[in-house]
């Protein structure tokens, strides 16, 4: 490159960009078309769901949860609501447990089919966003049946689910799984073959497993990259430890590979359904613990053998202070990656603090790394490939 | 190795930093004094059998007026190998609000922890570029202390890009009339 003709840029991309998918802002410093340095700035979307929550009760908290990843809110609820029920101790049903799964599957594929259709539109592959969104129109329909939303849908409650499913919509939702298989295999002849996708994914924006841990990263961001991960497997959590899946993981960690392990997850998420369907339990739907919506006293309960301590300092206050304060972190797998909930709680009907480990926030700090020495147009793949929602990402 | 071990292990090796350990269904947390924190997490990732090679979440915990010191910085440590959590905390006073950052071990501690000073105003010795990132950078406080107002009236205290748009709206409603 002539040095006389080039000179670096500063390049504003965001926050209102159709391809950032919500409100990112990237700052790009290009030399010609490389890029040198890449900048994320998030924070547009903060609208303070944890501080908000501290004022609130446990069961008031749980809408909040909804507006973190709107794309999978079923997630983000069975996640708060396992965090408040390790605090309370108390066990789930085993039919509130398959219902669960079972749905909070349905959100994985609802999440999985709109990532594709941007994801795709964004790299020039625009023939298959109304068929995922055809398809995805299918599973918000079957949602509204049993919860009454489509997107926001505050279903599961602490120790249970809301309302019962019916048999109508358990029909409904099996022929789903036995057209969908085919569709996922409609999108791939779509993409797969596409020399233009095959040549804007393969062997971009690579990290290699090591890297990928150290950047924090999970989901099938991280499988990609070949590091076996998944919250569901190693860390199970309703009925996900009597149902049987695989976990896809990729070799590269291009953003191809990454592409490939949502596309296995889709089928992997169908079978989960069909066995949960098949598997589904009668019996009630809510513990006989659970806590009344207006909720007075601290939800906690602790046996004698739940809490151990020991203390290596002189202080007399501290034990009360350790009895007073007790805390849980529960995670997990949403469509993104591990979501994390950190409740420290004491004798409020308040949670104390409470914190979401967000996925898109690591992975949208993980854009630096991935766009350094790539290209322009690659940025965009990037970004759909990492797959982030900004509501999540700034909370 | 299971997570009574792991805290008996590292009260062995730092003796003088442990302040305590408790185990409250199946999570053990290990709460240690600031000075080191860094020593402490290094071992436990570099450690064979240990092995915490990945660092889930960094956050704080304000506990204003129920103890001193009033900050407790979170670790949430994990092994992808060994399949265990454990939770480090380390104890930041209001007077010294700083502790050793941890962004050379883990890069995504660099976030964690720019978030961290942002709601809690907990510096980093050690951090790249600490700088707020989900506030606007001219923001005054620190939003999930205790004693920050949940309620969004904050008077004279209110972000001064937000004073300024309500004025300029005010002038823009006079010319419609």
């Amino acid at each position: 490159m002539n040095p006389e003709t080039t000179k670096e840029l500063l390049i504003n991309m965001g926050p209102q960009h159709p391809a950032t998918h919500g409100v990112l802002r990237l700052i790009l410093e290009v030399e010609g078309e490389q890029i040198k340095k890449c900048t994320p700035y998030i924070g547009y979307l903060h609208r303070g769901i944890e501080k908000l929550s501290e004022d609130l009760t446990y069961i008031q908290a749980l809408p909040l949860t909804d507006r973190l990843d709107y794309l999978s809110s079923l997630i983000n609820n069975v996640g708060f609501c396992l965090a408040v029920e390790k605090l309370m101790g108390i066990e789930v049903p085993e039919r509130a447990k398959f219902i669960r799964t079972m749905m909070a599957e349905m959100a994985r594929i609802c999440s999985h089919l709109l990532w594709i259709a941007t994801h795709a539109l964004d790299i020039g592959a625009m023939t298959v966003f109304l068929y995922a969104m055809r398809d995805r129109e299918r599973l918000l329909e079957l949602f509204e049946m049993v919860t009454g939303a489509r997107l926001t849908v505050s279903y599961p409650r602490i120790g249970g689910v809301r309302c019962d499913v019916s048999n109508e919509f358990l029909n409904e939702l099996y022929q789903f799984t036995e057209e969908f298989p085919k569709k996922v295999e409609e999108y791939e002849t779509l993409i797969d073959r596409n020399r233009v996708w095959l040549k804007r994914t393969k062997g971009i924006g690579v990290i290699s497993a090591e890297e990928a841990i150290n950047w924090g990263l999970t989901g099938p961001t991280l499988r990609g990259s070949g590091v076996y991960y998944d919250v569901r497997k190693i860390f199970p959590y309703d009925a996900y430890d009597k149902v049987d899946f695989e976990v896809p993981i990729g070799k590269n960690g291009d953003i191809y590979d990454r592409y490939k392990c949502r596309m296995l997850e889709f089928r992997q998420s169908v079978k989960i359904i069909r066995q949960c369907i098949e598997k589904l339990p009668e019996g009630a739907i809510l513990a006989e613990e659970a806590p009344e919506i207006r909720l007075l006293t601290s939800p906690l309960k602790i046996n004698k053998d739940d809490l151990q301590f020991e203390i290596y300092m002189e202080d007399k206050k501290i034990e009360d202070f350790i009895k007073k304060f007790t805390e849980v972190y529960v995670s997990v797998e949403a469509s993104r990656g591990e979501l994390g909930f950190y409740i420290v709680c004491d004798d409020s009907p308040k949670p104390y603090r409470m914190r979401v480990r967000a996925p898109s926030f690591v992975h949208a700090a993980v854009l630096k790394r991935l766009c350094e020495g790539a290209f322009i147009a690659d940025v965009i793949a990037n970004i759909g490939s990492v797959d982030i929602v900004l509501g999540e990402c700034d909370r | 190795m299971n997570l009574i071990e792991i805290g008996k292990r590292i009260k062995d090796k730092f003796p003088e930093k442990v302040l305590w350990f408790r185990c409250f269904r199946e999570e053990c947390d290990i709460t240690v004094i600031k000075e080191g924190i860094r020593d402490i997490l290094e071992y436990l990732k570099k450690t064979p059998t240990l092995e915490f090679d990945y660092l889930i979440d960094l956050t704080a915990v304000d506990f204003l007026g129920i103890r001193e010191p009033r900050f407790d910085v979170v670790y949430h440590l994990m092994s992808i190998k060994h399949r265990h959590r454990i939770r480090v905390k380390a104890q930041v006073s209001e007077e010294d609000c700083f502790i050793d950052s941890v962004a050379d071990i883990w890069i995504i501690a660099d976030w964690f922890e720019r978030e961290c000073f942002d709601m809690f105003g907990i510096e980093f010795k050690g951090h790249p570029s600490l700088k707020r990132i989900l506030m606007p950078e001219d923001w005054e406080g620190y939003p999930l202390r205790k004693d920050y107002p949940v309620s969004s009236d904050l008077g004279d205290k209110e972000w001064k890009a937000y004073k300024e748009l309500k004025e300029l709206s005010k002038e823009w409603k006079i010319n419609e009339s």
